[in-house]
C-alpha cells in the first residue's frame, strides 16, 4: 500500500483537474460533493497506508516512493519522490481528515454563493499543494507545495475580493509570506552547496553523521526558520493571519489553522538533525520568538470582540507554543500539539462559521449572546472545543499543552513562566468568547433594526452538513489526547510512533527534575486554566470585576499599524522615491511618452527637450565607472 | 598584381552553414517574391518565414547531432566557431523567427498591413544574430552585431501610425550607434594591444605570461569598452535606458523578438568572448559582470513592480531576467571551478527558455492590446479570465514560469543560474537574485490578478485570436510546462555546450 502514496496528492488534483473542467457545469452542490469525495479518497489511501506502516517494524517505516526523475543534471538528481514514513502520514492522516469534513461543511457554508464551484476548485488545489508538501521527499517538492499552498491561500483570502479589506488582505499575506519564501529557497541552495542534495534524508543523514558543520547547520535552520515564521505567522511576519479571516470561514478553519499554517512547524520537525547539529542559541531563538508570539498575540486576543479575530490570534499564540515545543526540542510534542489544535481550532473555526452563518454573517461579539438555546449544536461543540484549547483534563489540548509545557521547564525555567502566563491568558480568553456569545442576555435583539430585512430576527441552527463535522471534531477534541498519555510507556503512541524520525533531535529529559515531578507540574498547569476561566467567569458572566479590556490590546500593540504606517509612510515613500528617480532622473520620457509626444509636435522636439541626451549621458556616466575600474586594475 | 593561386580562399563548409542559408534563401524568396508578385495570399509571408526557420532548426539537430560523433573546430579561416554552443544559440534565435513570425503575421493582417517588409527584417536580424552566437573573430562579431541591430532599428520603428513607434525606433537607433562605437573602439583597442582580432590567438597571446604584460592598460581598456557594447545589447543596467521606452513603443511581436533573439545573440557573445579570448583575465572583467547582475536583478524587478503598463512592466522584467542569465555568466568566469562549465550550459538554457516564454507573453499582451497595438495597460487585462478564459490560463502559465514557479520551464532556468552560482560559491549573489525574484513575482501577480479577479466595466469585448497566433501560444504553452515537468532531456543536451571551439 506504500507504493500508491502518490495517489494521496493525485485525488485531489483529480478533482481539481474535473473541477476546472466541468466545475460550471457540475454546480451547486454537486461540485463540492466531488471535492469533498476526492478529499475522502484521499483519505482512505492514507489510512491504507497508516496501516500498512502499522505492520512493519522501525526501520522500515520510511518509504521512498519515486514518480520520476525530476531535474536530473550533472552532480544533482532531483526527484519527483514522495517520502512515507511516521511524520509524513501523520501529517497526511490530519490534512485530508479534516479536509474532508471542513469540504462537507463548506458545501453548506458556501449554499448559494455565485462562485461556488470555483471555491471548490482552489480548496482542491489546496488540499493537493498541502500534501505535496508533507509527503515530499526532498526540499525542492516541499517548496513546491509550500508555494503551492501561499498560492492557494492568496486566492482563498481574497476570494470575495470586492470587498476592499478582503483584497488588501490577500495582498498582505503575499507580501509577508514571500519574505518566508526567500528563506526556505535560501536554505535549500545552502543545503544543495554544502550536502550536495536535496532530499532530506541526505542531508538528515549528513547532520547526523557529523560532515555538515556547525555554522552551515545553524545558517540553514535560522533561514529555514524565517520561512516557517512567513508560513506560520510567527513574530514579526503574524501580521497577515489575522487579517486572513476576511476569508470564507471554511478557509480560515482548513487553511489559517488546522493544516497550513503548521506547515512550518512541519519543516522544522522534518529537519530536525540539522537544527541539532546548529549552534545551541539557534533553537534558543526559536524557543524565544515561539514564547514571545504566544504571549503576545494572547494579550491581543484578550481585547477582541470580532468572534474570527480572537480565534485568529489564539492560532498565533498556539503556533507560538509549537516553536516554542520545537525550539525545546520537544519535537513528538509540537506534533502533537500541532494534531490535537488541527481538532480543536478547527472545530472552534467551523463553530463560528455555524454562528456567524446563523446570525445573518453578524461576526461582532457584542451583538451576540445566548445563543446556546437557539443553536444547541453549535454551542455543546463550541463548549468542547473551549474546553480543550483552555486546556481542562480531560480534553486534548491539555494533554498536548502539558507535554510542551514539561520540555520547556526541562529547557528553560524563564520561557516555562511564559508558557504558563499564555496558557492563563488563553483559558481567559476563550472563556470570555464563550459567554459573550453563548451565554448572558441577548443583545442580538437591540440591533435586529440593523437587519431590517430579516423582519423579526432570530438566529438559526445551522444546516445537518455544516452539524456533521462540528460533532465529529468535537468527539475528536475529547478523545485526542490518547494518543500520547503521560501516565505509563505503553501510553506514548506517539512518541513510539515517530521516533524513527525525531530520535537524533528529540531533547532527552529524562532524569531532570521536571520529569521526576510531571504531575506536580501537570497539576500547576490544571489549576493556571482554572484560575483563567474563574477570573473570566467573575468578569463576564457575574459582572463582579470589570472588564480590562485596554485600547492598546484591541489594537493588537499597533504592531500591525506601526507596520502600516511604515509601508505607507517611509517605506512608501522609499519605493516612490526611486520610482520618481527612474521618471524623472534615469528614464525621463515615462510619463513623455504618453503626455507629452501627443501633444507636441513631433519627434524632433522631443529630442530637443533632452529625453535621449539624458539616457546617452547614463550610459557615458557607466562607460567612464567602467573603464575607471579596468585602467585601475591595470595600473595597480 | 597578385596571381591567382596566392588567393586561395578557406575552404566553406557549406553544410554546416546551412542554418545561416535556409534564412537566406528564405529573406531572398520573400523579398523578390514580394516584389515581383504584388498581394500574397493573407499570412502566407509569416508562413514562408516560419518554414524558414523550421527547416534551419531541422538542420540545427542534424548538426547537433554530426558534432556529437566529431569535435567543435573553426571555420572559413577561424571566423565563425562550429561547435554545440553555437548550434544552442542558432536554435533559440530560430525558434525566436518561428513564434514571432507567426504572431507578426496576424499582427499585420489586423492592422492592415500585410506585407514582406518586416519578415526579410527579421530573417536577416537572425542572420545577424547567428554570426554573433558563431563569431569567432571580434570583427566578424562585430559585423553579426550591425546586422541584427540594424534591422532591429528598423523593426522597432516600423508602425508608422503610432508615434512611439517612430519614437522607439529612432531612440534605439541614436543609442545603439552610441554603444556600438565604443563596442568597436574596444576592438581597435584590444587588437592595438594583442595585434589579433581572432578570439583564439587573442587567447594564446594573453595566456603566455611571460610575452605579454599582466597589466595592459590599452587591453584592460579594450575589454571595457567591448563589454558596454554587449552590456547594452543584452540590456543590463546601467546599460538599459533604452528598454523601457523601446520595448513599450515598438509593435508588440517586434518587442518579443527583440527581447529574445536579440538578448540570446548578445549573451552567448558575450560568453564567448569572455570565457575563450578573456580566460586568463577572469580576475579583471568578473568583478565588472557581477556589478551588472546585481545592478541588472535588482533594478528590474523593484522598478517593474511600480509600473502600469504591462508591457513596459515587461521591459523591466527582462531587464531582470538579464540579471539572472548574468549570474550564469559570473559562474562562467570562476574558470578553476569545475562547476564553471555549468555557468555557460544554465545560462544558454535559460536563454533557449526565456525566448520561448517571453514570445508567448507579448503574443498574448499583443492580442489583449487590440488594434492599434495601443490597450496595454494593467486595466485593459481586467476580466480577460471570463472575456478569454483560454488565453487568461496561458498567460498565467507564462507568468508563472516567468515568476519561477517549479513545475515551469521559468524554475528549471532560475534554478541553474542560481545552482551553477552556488557552486561556484558566489552566494551573495545568489541570496541577491533569490530576493529578486521574490520582489518580482508581485509584479507577475498583479497581472494575473487583473485578469482573473478584476471584473471589467464596459469591457465586454473577448480579444480575438487568429490561428496562427493561437498556434503559437499553444506550442509555447506546451514548451514551457513539458520542459518543466521532465527537464532532463534537454538538460542532459544543453550539458553539451561546455565545449567552446578552440578552447
Amino acid at each position: 500500500m506504500l507504493d500508491v502514496v502518490w495517489l494521496i496528492p493525485a485525488l485531489p488534483l483529480a478533482g481539481f483537474l474535473l473541477l476546472v473542467l466541468f466545475g460550471r457545469r457540475l454546480n451547486e452542490p454537486r461540485a463540492g460533493y466531488l471535492a469533498a469525495a476526492t478529499c475522502g479518497g484521499a483519505f482512505v489511501v492514507t489510512v491504507l497506508a497508516f496501516f500498512d506502516m502499522l505492520s512493519k517494524s522501525g526501520q522500515q517505516r520510511s518509504h521512498v516512493v519515486e514518480v520520476f526523475s525530476w531535474i536530473p543534471v550533472g552532480s544533482l538528481e532531483v526527484k519527483m519522490a514522495f517520502l512515507a514514513d511516521p511524520l509524513s502520514i501523520t501529517m497526511a492522516l490530519f490534512v485530508t481528515g479534516i479536509g474532508t469534513l471542513i469540504h462537507l461543511y463548506a458545501v453548506g457554508y458556501m449554499h448559494g454563493d455565485p462562485k461556488f464551484s470555483k471555491f471548490f476548485i482552489y480548496l482542491n488545489l489546496f488540499a493537493f499543494s498541502m500534501l505535496m508538501l508533507v509527503l515530499g521527499e526532498n526540499l525542492l517538492v516541499t517548496f513546491l507545495g509550500w508555494e503551492g499552498v501561499g498560492t492557494c491561500s492568496y486566492f482563498l483570502i481574497s476570494f470575495w475580493h470586492t470587498r476592499e479589506s478582503a483584497a488588501t488582505a490577500g495582498k498582505k499575506a503575499f507580501v509577508t509570506n514571500r519574505v518566508g519564501d526567500w528563506g526556505v529557497m535560501t536554505a535549500m541552495f545552502l543545503a544543495f552547496a554544502s550536502v550536495g542534495t536535496l532530499s532530506y534524508k541526505g542531508i538528515n543523514d549528513a547532520a547526523i553523521g557529523g560532515s555538515l558543520s556547525h555554522v552551515t547547520a545553524t545558517a540553514i535552520a535560522l533561514m529555514l526558520f524565517i520561512g516557517a515564521c512567513g508560513k506560520s505567522a510567527q513574530l514579526p511576519l503574524y501580521i497577515w493571519l489575522p487579517d486572513a479571516m476576511e476569508g470564507p470561514t471554511p478557509v480560515s478553519a482548513l487553511i489559517h489553522a488546522a493544516t497550513m499554517v503548521t506547515a512550518g512547524v512541519f519543516l522544522m520537525t522534518r529537519m530536525n538533525p540539522v537544527i541539532h547539529e546548529a549552534y545551541t542559541w539557534a533553537p534558543m531563538i526559536i524557543a524565544v520568538v515561539g514564547a514571545a508570539t504566544a504571549l503576545f498575540a494572547a494579550t491581543i486576543a484578550v481585547a477582541q470582540n470580532d468572534v474570527k479575530k480572537v480565534l485568529a490570534y489564539s492560532t498565533v499564540s498556539q503556533l507560538g507554543y509549537m516553536f516554542l515545543a520545537v525550539g525545546s526540542g520537544a519535537y513528538i510534542a509540537a506534533i502533537f500539539h500541532m494534531i490535537t489544535h488541527a481538532f480543536f481550532k478547527a472545530l472552534l473555526f467551523l463553530g463560528s462559521g455555524s454562528v456567524i452563518h446563523g446570525m445573518h454573517h453578524e461576526q461582532d461579539m457584542r451583538r451576540m449572546g445566548a445563543l446556546r438555546k437557539l443553536m444547541p449544536v453549535t454551542a455543546v461543540t463550541f463548549i468542547v472545543g473551549w474546553l480543550a484549547i483552555a486546556g481542562v483534563p480531560p480534553f486534548a489540548g491539555f494533554w498536548s499543552k502539558d507535554e510542551i509545557l514539561l520540555y520547556v521547564y526541562a529547557n528553560n525555567r524563564g520561557l516555562y513562566v511564559v508558557g504558563l502566563v499564555t496558557a492563563l491568558l488563553t483559558a481567559y480568553y476563550m472563556t470570555r468568547q464563550v459567554i459573550m456569545v453563548f451565554f448572558g442576555e441577548a443583545r442580538w435583539n437591540d440591533h435586529s433594526e440593523e437587519h431590517g430585512a430579516h423582519g423579526d430576527f432570530k438566529p438559526h441552527e445551522s444546516p445537518r452538513i455544516m452539524l456533521l463535522p462540528l460533532v465529529v471534531l468535537a468527539g475528536l477534541s475529547i478523545v485526542g489526547g490518547a494518543l500520547q498519555l503521560p501516565f505509563t510507556k505503553d501510553l506514548h503512541f506517539l512518541e513510539k510512533w515517530l521516533e524513527p524520525v525525531v530520535e537524533h533531535g528529540e531533547a532527552y529529559i529524562k532524569g531532570s527534575w521536571a520529569y521526576d515531578n510531571k504531575y506536580l507540574l501537570m497539576g500547576v498547569a490544571i489549576v493556571v486554566a482554572v484560575a483563567g476561566i474563574v477570573v473570566a467567569v467573575g468578569v463576564y458572566d457575574k459582572k463582579k470585576l470589570k472588564a480590562v479590556e485596554p485600547e492598546i490590546l484591541a489594537n493588537g500593540w499597533f504592531y500591525d499599524r506601526l507596520v502600516s504606517n511604515f509601508m505607507g509612510g517611509p517605506g512608501r515613500r522609499a519605493f516612490d522615491a526611486v520610482a520618481w528617480a527612474d521618471a524623472n532622473v534615469v528614464d525621463g520620457a515615462v510619463r513623455g511618452t504618453g503626455v507629452a509626444v501627443r501633444s507636441t509636435s513631433g519627434i524632433v522636439r522631443k529630442l530637443q527637450s533632452g529625453f535621449v541626451r539624458a539616457y546617452a549621458a547614463v550610459i557615458a556616466l557607466a562607460v567612464l565607472l567602467m573603464l575607471v575600474w579596468f585602467v585601475y586594475r591595470g595600473i595597480a | 598584381m597578385f596571381a591567382a593561386e596566392t588567393l586561395t580562399g578557406p575552404s566553406i563548409p557549406w553544410f554546416t552553414l546551412s542554418p545561416l542559408l535556409a534564412l537566406l534563401i528564405g529573406a531572398c524568396v520573400l523579398m523578390l517574391g514580394g516584389s515581383l508578385l504584388p498581394q500574397w495570399p493573407r499570412g502566407l509571408y509569416g508562413i514562408v518565414t516560419a518554414l524558414s526557420a523550421a527547416t534551419s532548426i531541422v538542420l540545427c539537430f542534424f548538426l547537433w547531432d554530426n558534432l556529437s560523433d566529431g569535435r567543435p573546430e573553426t571555420i572559413i579561416g577561424d571566423a565563425l566557431a562550429f561547435d554545440h554552443f553555437a548550434v544552442l544559440g542558432t536554435i533559440s534565435i530560430c525558434v525566436a523567427v518561428l513564434l514571432a513570425s507567426l504572431t507578426t503575421s496576424d499582427y499585420l493582417v489586423r492592422e492592415g498591413e500585410d506585407g514582406p517588409e518586416l519578415f526579410v527584417l527579421y530573417l536577416s536580424a537572425a542572420i545577424g544574430g547567428i554570426v554573433m552566437v558563431a563569431a569567432q573573430d571580434l570583427i566578424v562579431l562585430f559585423l553579426g552585431l550591425e546586422t541584427l541591430s540594424l534591422a532591429l532599428y528598423v523593426l522597432a520603428a516600423s508602425n508608422r501610425r503610432r508615434e512611439e513607434s517612430q519614437e522607439a525606433g529612432l531612440k534605439y537607433f541614436i543609442l545603439g550607434g552610441f554603444s556600438s562605437a565604443f563596442f568597436l573602439y574596444g576592438i581597435a583597442l584590444i587588437y592595438g594591444a594583442t595585434k589579433h582580432t581572432n578570439l583564439g590567438r587573442i587567447m594564446e597571446t594573453l595566456s603566455s605570461q611571460q610575452a605579454f604584460p599582466r597589466n595592459d592598460v590599452l587591453l584592460l581598456a579594450g575589454v571595457g569598452l567591448l563589454l558596454v557594447g554587449l552590456a547594452f545589447k543584452v540590456a543590463a543596467v546601467p546599460f538599459q535606458v533604452w528598454t523601457p521606452d523601446v520595448y513599450q513603443g515598438a509593435p508588440t511581436p517586434v518587442t518579443s523578438f527583440m527581447a529574445s533573439a536579440g538578448k540570446t545573440a548578445a549573451f552567448a557573445a558575450l560568453l564567448r568572448v569572455s570565457v575563450t579570448a578573456l580566460e586568463s583575465r577572469v580576475d579583471d572583467w568578473r568583478p565588472v559582470v557581477w556589478v551588472l547582475a546585481v545592478l541588472s536583478l535588482v533594478v528590474g524587478s523593484v522598478l517593474a513592480v511600480t509600473q502600469t503598463n504591462v508591457k513596459r512592466m515587461l521591459a523591466y522584467s527582462s531587464i531582470s531576467h538579464a540579471g539572472f542569465i548574468l549570474l550564469g555568466v559570473e559562474a562562467a568566469s570562476h574558470t578553476g571551478s569545475a562547476s564553471a562549465a555549468d555557468g555557460i550550459a544554465s545560462a544558454m538554457t535559460y536563454l533557449l527558455l526565456y525566448t520561448v516564454l517571453v514570445i508567448g507573453t507579448f503574443t498574448i499582451v499583443g492580442l489583449v492590446a487590440g488594434r492599434g497595438d495601443s490597450a496595454s495597460n494593467l486595466t485593459d487585462f481586467r476580466g480577460l479570465g471570463r472575456r478569454r478564459p483560454a488565453l487568461a490560463l496561458a498567460l498565467t502559465v507564462f507568468l508563472l514560469a516567468q515568476a519561477g514557479m517549479p513545475l515551469t520551464s521559468g524554475f528549471v532556468a532560475k534554478f541553474g543560474v542560481i545552482r551553477a552560482a552556488v557552486e561556484t560559491s558566489s552566494y551573495a549573489i545568489a541570496i541577491i537574485a533569490m530576493l529578486a525574484s521574490v520582489i518580482g513575482a508581485f509584479l507577475y501577480l498583479r497581472i494575473m490578478v487583473s485578469a482573473w479577479m478584476e471584473d471589467a466595466e464596459g469591457q465586454d469585448a473577448a480579444p480575438p485570436v487568429p490561428f496562427l497566433s493561437g498556434l503559437a501560444v499553444t506550442a509555447a504553452v506546451a514548451f514551457t510546462l513539458v520542459v518543466g515537468i521532465v527537464p532532463g532531456w534537454l538538460l542532459d543536451a544543453t550539458r553539451q555546450v561546455i565545449t567552446l571551439a578552440g578552447r
